[in-house]
């Protein structure tokens, strides 16, 4: 399947059977693809597909040598390189654009577009000093700053102030400075298009048009599949870090790479779990909720939570999925309006949902679930002495700790969720990454929650401890009726215990669809194809489906 | 949010001048109280500014390189002491001596604000209170070394200098050799005022080096470091030795500018006159309107002159209101401590108000509803 420029010239880029395991664990294996000059490569792939570390195998990044080292070669100009740093990358003509902005606010588009590269002139005192103490050519380096801009095709002031510009500037501003630098053939963007508005994208795929057709050749990693359908020349796509499609626009559709690209060949609704007739009583209500945690901004989620329900909420990562629970609980600054069973959830106070019966079992559960360096018991209990008062006895004035309740409580939790430990008095830092989810778990069920949010509640945690995470969730909501929404990036996990689930991407909500829905339909929902695209492949796809937007 | 942009300039005005439009007013009801004739103040001021000047811009250069206020400048100070110190045992006056000084004071400068920049770089986000707390380290390593070393391991020659005990500096040296030897320099008197021109001429020469550096790549290296340490790192800026360099800068120019202020005062107080130096510097900086982010050459000057109006104005008017100068005495004091407080204060509100700002953009719609 290799296209593109495969005449006699060899083509810019050649990536030949490159793999790399970190340790024990195979992140890629045998990728195959080339790039010709002035061409447009999509790689697109869920998250931890490979894509970024197949980036930093080009890039050099001192993560891959220090790891052992990659398998394979890859080949500029048809000879194999090796690059031992990012500076041998961006010798050889190698741009990266990164999802976080490197730009200095106060300075000028133009002083960014030539940061360390500036134009200088020579004055005596340098003799004395050192280069340091050469003066700035300010006029050439606007001068070269508006050719750069001018390649990108866009309007934009190269004297504006960096913090006056909007986003989507910004992003151009960095484009702009990795082809002002000499001799860049290569440009890798990052996500460029996540942080943009639709207008901005919109310019910003035909800059890229435009700098393909002056033949600088670009891998554009995205996963919204429209653009890449509309601007690449070819599309290759990861999952689990091998290479499983590579095709043309014109040859594809965005059916196709979507299945492809959450693939896993379908177990056969064996995920998906039971259609169950529930209440249809509203648990919660979030209504333009906004949080602003770095990394996982939620701009304006509505969504309600039913009762009785697992509700999933999924999505890739940075789209804003881990504020929701975040922002609801008090920890990162939030506005909005969130109800729960009629009564007001105050935001950006966490004793207030403690209040009202919702607790949540963090995703950072060594940063903030935990108490490392304190026992099981202590840990489970922790929450509901301090916040309800319990494990606590009454001896004359003083109110003590009930010791013997605190540990029979743990016991049990150590018995029911088969909790590896010496007892409930070891140190929880002692414990593996699922046991020590799973006392996060007795922790947060300790308080008797009406509602639970559980975020990432299966990441770094083994196989068989991830079963009884999931089977322990999946008990609490039809035992006790408690209403769970779990928070996760593994769609298929999402889909084999939740009722329904709801995709976010860039901080809203892009659809809400039962998990029995395949999983076809939750890949255009993740790579914003729109919920209309979605909703047609749920119903072309499965006869079991109800419509079912909330 | 879009309403808060119309008629309020002035009042963002107001707000971001606050410290020098109060310090004007307080000092207008000062000046009136306190009887003084114009010709009188006319003088003090020039000759304040003259002494003062160039003490607080060499404040400027670790600013632009987002270092804050650096109180480690009494280090400087203290180099240009132990220059002064040497020349008066040696009995070198005049421009003579002054040069000498400085050039002894230049290598010890260069010494003292490499340590700092090495701490400060280590203390990276809390470079004020470390450089502050530094100062008051410092100063007893200086009274260490003059006060039991010089006269003992370093040779001093002139009696007079010395303690009767036979080492150690007295605690007032007299510099009678080079007192206003550049503020006379170039004499020139205009309607019976004192004109310190050389001194202004070479306040003027480093106002330009200033402005020249900023043009410098250093100087571009040292805003972009300032602005944003990791971006300036990932771009490739030695950003940790652009730092020091800031500081290093900073020291020497201290030192220069305590050479300066003390040849215009006359005596040296050998174990408090660097002590004040930082603080009414920075004081002085503050109160022309600059933060702890961003200073120019307008704010020194403005703040040299509407501190120091202050500081002659408020003892008198302090007596012919309340009957006692010591009011007015107290009252500077007390003024001098509370503008730094304030700068602080309102430093650290600001960037709350822009972290606030940032976020906002962040909202999409729902930050309209809400």
């Amino acid at each position: 399947m290799q296209r593109g420029t495969m005449g006699a010239e060899d083509p810019l880029l050649r990536v030949e059977g490159v793999g790399k395991a970190y340790f024990s664990n195979r992140v890629l294996k045998n990728v195959n693809f080339t790039l010709g000059k002035g061409r447009i490569l999509g790689l697109v792939g869920e998250n931890g597909a490979g894509k970024s570390t197949l980036m930093n195998i080009l890039f050099g990044m001192r993560v891959i040598q220090e790891t052992g080292g990659y398998e394979g070669k890859i080949l500029i100009d048809g000879q194999e390189v090796h690059f031992r740093s990012p500076m041998d990358a961006l010798k050889a003509g190698i741009g990266m654009v990164h999802q976080e902005f490197s730009l200095i606010p106060g300075f000028t588009v133009a002083e960014n577009i030539v940061l360390n590269r500036e134009t200088l002139v020579y004055n005596p005192l340098v003799e004395a000093f050192g280069d340091r103490l050469t003066t700035l050519d300010r006029k050439n380096m606007s001068q070269r700053a508006d050719e750069a801009i001018a390649r990108l095709n866009i309007e934009l002031d190269s004297s504006t102030p960096i913090s006056e510009l909007p986003v989507g500037y910004k992003q151009f501003t960095e484009i702009a400075r990795e082809i002002d630098k000499k001799g860049t053939r290569l440009l890798v963007l990052d996500e460029p298009t996540a942080v943009l508005t639709e207008t901005e994208a919109d310019i910003l795929l035909d800059s890229m048009r435009r700098l393909a057709s002056q033949g600088i050749s670009i891998i554009f990693i995205s996963h919204r599949l429209q653009e890449v359908m509309s601007v690449c020349d070819d599309i290759v796509i990861l999952r689990d870090g091998e290479v499983v499609l590579q095709t043309t626009p014109a040859e594809t559709s965005v059916r196709q790479i979507a299945s492809a690209m959450v693939g896993r060949k379908i177990e056969k609704n064996e995920g998906a779990g039971e259609e169950r007739a529930l209440s249809g009583e509203t648990a919660m209500e979030i209504s333009h909720l906004w949080v602003d945690m770095p990394g996982e901004t939620v701009r304006d989620v509505s969504l309600s939570v039913r009762e009785g329900e697992i509700l999933g909420i999924g999505g890739m990562a940075g789209q804003g999925k881990l504020g929701i629970a975040n922002g609801i609980m008090g920890l990162h600054p939030a506005g909005g309006n969130v109800t729960f069973h009629g009564k007001n959830v105050e935001l950006n106070n966490p004793s207030s949902p403690l209040s009202l019966g919702i607790s949540a079992v963090s995703e950072d559960r060594r940063g903030v679930g935990l108490l490392l360096e304190e026992s099981i018991a202590w840990n489970i209990v922790f929450t509901s002495l301090q916040m309800q008062g319990r494990f606590l006895k009454r001896v004359g004035p003083l109110k003590l700790r009930d010791e013997e309740a605190i540990a029979e409580c743990a016991r049990s939790y150590i018995r029911d969720l088969e909790i590896k430990c010496t007892g409930e008095k070891q140190h929880v830092q002692e414990l593996s990454g699922g046991n020590q989810q799973k006392v996060c778990l007795a922790k947060a069920f300790e308080t008797r929650p009406q509602l639970l949010f559980v975020a990432e509640p299966t990441r770094g945690i083994d196989v068989g401890a991830k079963k009884v995470v999931l089977d322990t969730l999946k008990r609490y909501n039809r035992e006790h009726g408690m209403t769970v929404v779990v928070i996760s990036s593994e769609l298929e996990e999402l889909r084999s215990v939740c009722d329904r689930i709801a995709i976010i991407d860039k901080g809203a909500v892009a659809g809400i669809l039962p998990a029995s829905t395949p999983s076809e339909a939750f890949g255009y929902l993740l790579m914003g194809a729109g919920s209309d695209e979605a909703e047609k492949a749920a119903s072309d796809n499965s006869n079991a489906t109800e419509a079912a937007r909330a | 949010m879009k309403s808060s942009s119309g008629g309020n300039a002035v009042k963002l005005f107001c707000v971001r001048n606050a410290v020098p439009i109060v310090f004007l007013l307080v000092s207008a009801v000062g000046i009136y109280y306190s009887q003084f004739t114009a010709e009188y103040l006319i003088q003090e001021m020039l000759t304040r500014l003259a002494r003062n000047s160039f003490l607080v811009l060499s404040l400027l250069i670790p600013i632009m390189a987002g270092m804050g206020l650096n109180f480690g400048m009494v280090l400087g100070a203290m180099a240009g002491q132990i220059g002064l110190i040497f020349i008066s045992d040696w009995n070198i006056s005049g421009l003579y001596g002054m040069t000498l000084a400085a050039l002894i004071a230049t290598p010890l400068a260069i010494l003292f604000g490499w340590m700092c920049g090495v701490v400060l770089n280590k203390a990276r986000g809390r470079e004020m209170v470390t450089s502050y707390i530094l100062g008051f380290f410092m100063n007893g390593v200086y009274q260490l070394v003059v006060l039991y070393g010089f006269g003992s391991l370093v040779p001093i020659l002139n009696p007079e200098l010395v303690l009767s005990r036979g080492y150690g500096i007295r605690n007032v040296t007299n510099l009678d050799n080079i007192r206003g030897t550049l503020d006379n320099a170039i004499p020139l008197d205009i309607m019976g005022i004192h004109i310190p021109l050389a001194t202004f001429l070479l306040i003027g020469v480093f106002c330009l080096f200033i402005i020249w550096f900023r043009r410098t790549k250093l100087g571009q290296d040292m805003r972009a470091t300032g602005q944003d340490l990791s971006v300036a790192h990932s771009a490739g800026i030695p950003v940790m030795r652009t730092r020091i360099i800031s500081i290093v800068i900073s020291t020497v120019l201290a030192a220069y500018g305590q050479i300066i202020f003390l040849q215009n005062v006359g005596t040296l107080n050998t174990y408090n006159s660097h002590e004040q130096a930082g603080v009414f510097a920075i004081a002085s900086l503050l109160v022309g309107g600059a933060t702890v982010a961003r200073a120019s050459i307008l704010n020194v000057f403005t703040g040299v002159l509407l501190f120091h109006l202050m500081f002659v104005v408020s003892p008198m008017a302090g007596k012919y209101l309340v009957g006692d100068a010591q009011i007015g005495e107290y009252f500077r004091v007390f003024v001098c401590y509370a503008i730094i407080s304030l700068a602080l204060v309102l430093h650290a509100w600001r960037r709350h108000a822009d972290r606030e700002r940032a976020r906002a953009a962040l909202r999409g719609n729902a930050g309209g509803a809400a």
